[in-house]
């Protein structure tokens, strides 16, 4: 049996590794292309104000770049030490984007952030540059090899069960790397990212002007941020957009629980908050159409027919389904040497059922719903701080156009309290993604109940604990270093 | 003809010369472990923080690039070990996370702790990773308990496969000489490795005279527990696997593999002589600074050698000793024949990504690190 309390803990334990993670990853994505796009115009003009600009980020990026690989391998093991049944059921898949990231992308990152933090003075300016924005480069390709993997957990595709090895297995690399749901991932995650940096940087920037220190530092950062953040927040709102009509597709549990949506329909409304709707608005955003059936929590559980026809089984039906799929798996094992027959048949019938296999695993209704009000509520949170940050770095970018930023302090102080916000936003985001998609590890195919280790609850708390105190001590840290070293400033204007 | 099994082998040949190049690259844990003991002064022990501190990264990914390559490979290795010997892989992640945060943090202002604390995480780092490591490799010849049964899936109410067959998690394995042994030694060796990667790295002759005294003693006591291993290794029963997949314990399974296997007993008596000749030529000539491009290569191969005769030559190179049928060899433990393929194709690139980190080092490792140069360049 599970030991009771197992399945939370170890879910626990894994969110608190990627929310701490996803604190400093974004981070990365984002200020690595400014300070990229910074040193190139140092390159370009040859002008040594711009060197010095890209080296204070420099700094600050290295002192954020630590953390993120302190708590990035944690996570990468953790899929091992807390998941090991998922690690076997679908590592033949699962297993290949994080192997080639490695290969691909953390080797370029570490090899070329050596070269871009100590290289100054020992590598040929161009080479130095390169090197800079193959760190970029790298940090994104990773992001890339992780969220394909993790697109595939959202809509797995391209592999077959086998009930032989009692496994996933890839039949199709193109299916998983072409998978519709990884591209739109990929921007939306790492142009929120582009989005992070340069709120980053703007905050940190109005904060100089509001001291009226390192004028020129800031209005010249604050330009390549604003840019590289509106670029970054359009493709944020299209691959958005793009992620709700697959999240309508592939998980319509999850798009309910972000509409909090009991009864869905033709023309359903959009919410706003509780009470106050646009209708007709979700039909739209999520099928591209007012006249898009969205169904919601309750159609999704008592079973509904789609807009195509295809008639859509109740929970019970699915997880009925799924328990003959798992009884017809033990038949097969159990009987393919002594009655090749009967094995054959049993084989037949989980094929039949394979796709509410994991189904089977559940013992209610109750468990397909994931925490709705958590859900509705980061999305909205998500959703309304993206539009306030775009409206943010439009008005920035406006005035520093006109060379009137200087003068509006109100401005800078909205900047300057805003650096908080872009973090719950991302932290929004990943609720959205993640917890909206309970209780799969793998869309409709393993449940967490099914995927987790076969350890203690006590070591699974104990290991909880010490990775909050660690983690906790290593985010104070990396904020009170950060805040000495942008009290002390780039020092260029002294000099 | 590509077949499964070659494809099996192959992968195993990729875990073993990952498995040797993170031993290789835990020179900088080695160069780590001798901040407190070879640097006398702040600015001595500056220097051999600021030298390891430009390749920490290479090892870091190496150990996540092996842990992703087992993943992808031998995913059974990945859920049966991880997951079982849970409390080793821990404790072994938090030295590496303490290691990570610390260059960055050591000396800058706000740090809350003192850049001393974080150079003992850094120190401590250098001692337990190795020492871990080393006492989980070990148990890829002693064996470890657990079971692996994966009709399991089909028990709705219990359907993890693979379970550790002890409460320790992992602990147990230092209950075990040979685990320990093996320990010391990878820890002892990462220390010869650090003492001479720092030797050609810094130029300072009043370090290097430390560092070659702590050479002496390091390559000294790598030795007793390396002889020991060694030693075990060629007379203790090994876990072979038959025809039918059915595993059975053999007398000096070990050493018959080496000996049945040419091509990996020439590897292994090379490495342990680039090992050796890279230390003596470093303490028999003060002059001598290349010594770490004898011994890395050496390192390189008898680790090799050792995961080879692990798992090569029917023999089950995560063996249980709970239940020996639930033993992992490269056949039962190994992804899908298409993943094994798709993933061969894409290891293609491994030249090109070992071409330019050496590229990338060479530039610059040009000059070697001296007391000037923490003067006036970026530095930790």
């Amino acid at each position: 049996m599970i030991e009771s309390g197992l399945v939370d803990w170890s879910r626990l334990q894994f969110a608190l590794t990627a929310c701490y993670h996803w604190i400093f990853v974004p981070l990365t994505l984002g200020l690595s292309i400014i300070m990229a796009v910074m040193e190139s115009i140092y390159v370009i003009k040859g002008d040594l104000f711009w060197q010095k600009t890209a080296k204070f980020w420099m700094k600050l990026f290295a002192i954020n770049f630590a953390v993120g690989i302190a708590t990035g391998i944690i996570l990468e093991f953790q899929f091992g030490t807390n998941w090991s049944n998922y690690s076997w059921f679908v590592g033949d898949i699962f297993g290949a984007p994080l192997a080639i990231e490695g290969i691909f992308a953390f080797f370029m990152e570490a090899t070329f952030f050596a070269v871009m933090f100590f290289g100054w003075n020992k590598v040929g300016k161009r080479f130095h540059l390169l090197s800079t924005w193959l760190t970029g480069i790298g940090a994104s390709v990773s992001a890339l090899w992780i969220l394909i993997a993790n697109a595939w957990m959202q809509h797995p595709v391209g592999m077959e069960f086998n009930p032989d090895t009692v496994r996933h297995e890839m039949v199709d690399f193109w299916a998983l790397v072409m998978n519709p749901v990884a591209s739109s991932k990929f921007m939306h995650s790492v142009f929120s990212g582009w989005m992070t940096g340069a709120v980053f940087v703007i905050g940190i920037s109005c904060w100089y002007l509001l001291k009226r220190r390192e004028t020129r530092f800031a209005l010249s950062s604050i330009r390549v941020a604003a840019i590289v953040g509106l670029a970054g927040t359009m493709a944020v709102m299209f691959s958005g957009d793009k992620s709700g009509v697959q999240t309508a597709e592939y998980q319509p549990m999850k798009l309910a629980a972000m509409e909090g949506l009991e009864k869905g329909g033709k023309r359903a409304p959009f919410s706003i908050v509780p009470g106050i709707e646009v209708p007709g608005m979700l039909s739209v955003l999520a099928t591209h159409d007012l006249d898009g059936f969205v169904p919601g929590i309750n159609d999704i559980l008592d079973g509904y027919t789609d807009e195509s026809g295809k008639v859509m089984p109740s929970a019970e039906d699915k997880i009925a389904r799924g328990k003959r799929a798992i009884d017809a798996f033990s038949t097969y094992r159990a009987m393919k040497n002594e009655s090749p027959s009967v094995a054959d048949s049993a084989r037949k019938v989980l094929q039949e059922n394979m796709p509410y296999f994991g189904y089977g695993y559940l013992q209610s209704r109750n468990d397909l719903i994931p925490p709705v009000s958590l859900v509705y509520w980061a999305f909205r949170a998500m959703v309304g701080l993206g539009a306030f940050f775009l409206l943010l770095m439009t008005a920035i970018l406006w005035f520093e156009c006109r060379q009137t930023l200087v003068q509006k302090r109100w401005l800078q102080h909205i900047a300057l309290w805003t650096m908080p916000l872009i973090y719950i936003a991302g932290q929004a985001g990943w609720i959205v993604a993640e917890v909206g998609r309970q209780p799969w590890t793998i869309q409709g195919l393993l449940p967490v109940n099914a995927a987790v280790s076969s350890v203690s609850v006590g070591a699974v708390q104990t290991t909880f604990f010490i990775f909050v105190a660690i983690f906790t001590l290593f985010l104070i840290i990396e904020i009170r270093i950060m805040l000495k070293a942008v009290q002390k400033g780039p020092e260029i204007e002294h000099k | 003809m590509i077949t499964y099994e070659f494809l099996q082998q192959y992968w195993w040949f990729l875990i073993s010369l990952l498995g040797g190049l993170l031993v290789f690259l835990l020179f900088v844990q080695g160069g780590n472990a001798l901040i407190f003991l070879a640097g006398k002064d702040e600015r001595e022990k500056e220097l051999i923080v600021n030298s390891t501190g430009r390749k920490w990264e290479l090892t870091f990914t190496t150990l996540v690039t092996f842990g992703g390559a087992f993943f992808a490979s031998f995913p059974l290795f990945y859920s049966t070990s991880f997951g079982g010997a849970y409390w080793v892989w821990i404790l072994i992640l938090i030295t590496f996370v303490f290691q990570a945060v610390s260059y960055e943090f050591q000396t800058k202002a706000g740090n809350l702790i003192g850049r001393t604390w974080f150079r003992v995480f850094l120190a401590l780092n250098g001692f337990l990773a190795p020492l871990l490591i080393g006492t989980a490799v070990g148990t890829f010849f002693s064996g470890s308990k657990f079971v692996v049964a994966k009709e399991a899936v089909g028990n709705v109410a219990a359907p993890t496969i693979s379970k550790w067959a002890t409460e320790w998690h992992g602990l147990e394995a230092v209950a075990s000489m040979f685990n320990v042994g093996f320990g010391l030694a990878v820890m002892c060796l990462a220390i010869v490795l650090g003492a001479l990667y720092l030797i050609n790295h810094i130029e300072d002759d009043r370090l290097a005279a430390d560092l070659r005294k702590w050479l002496k003693i390091s390559f000294g006591l790598f030795l007793i527990p390396f002889l020991y291993v060694v030693y075990r290794l060629f007379t203790m029963e090994g876990f072979a696997v038959d025809t039918e997949g059915v595993v059975y314990m053999q007398g000096g399974k070990y050493l018959q593999n080496l000996l049945q296997m040419p091509m990996v007993l020439s590897l292994f008596v090379l490495g342990v002589l680039l090992v050796v000749g890279g230390v003596a030529g470093s303490l028999l000539k003060p002059t001598f600074r290349r010594g770490i491009w004898l011994a890395a290569p050496g390192a390189v191969f008898v680790v090799m050698a050792l995961f080879m005769i692990a798992g090569y030559n029917n023999t089950a190179y995560y063996p249980s000793t709970a239940d020996i049928q639930s033993s992992l060899t490269l056949a039962n433990s190994c992804s899908s024949e298409f993943t094994l393929r798709t993933m061969a194709v894409v290891s293609l690139i491994i030249p090109f990504v070992v071409a330019y980190i050496a590229y990338a080092w060479r530039q610059m490792d040009k000059q070697s690190l001296t007391r000037e140069e923490l003067d006036t360049s970026d530095k930790y």
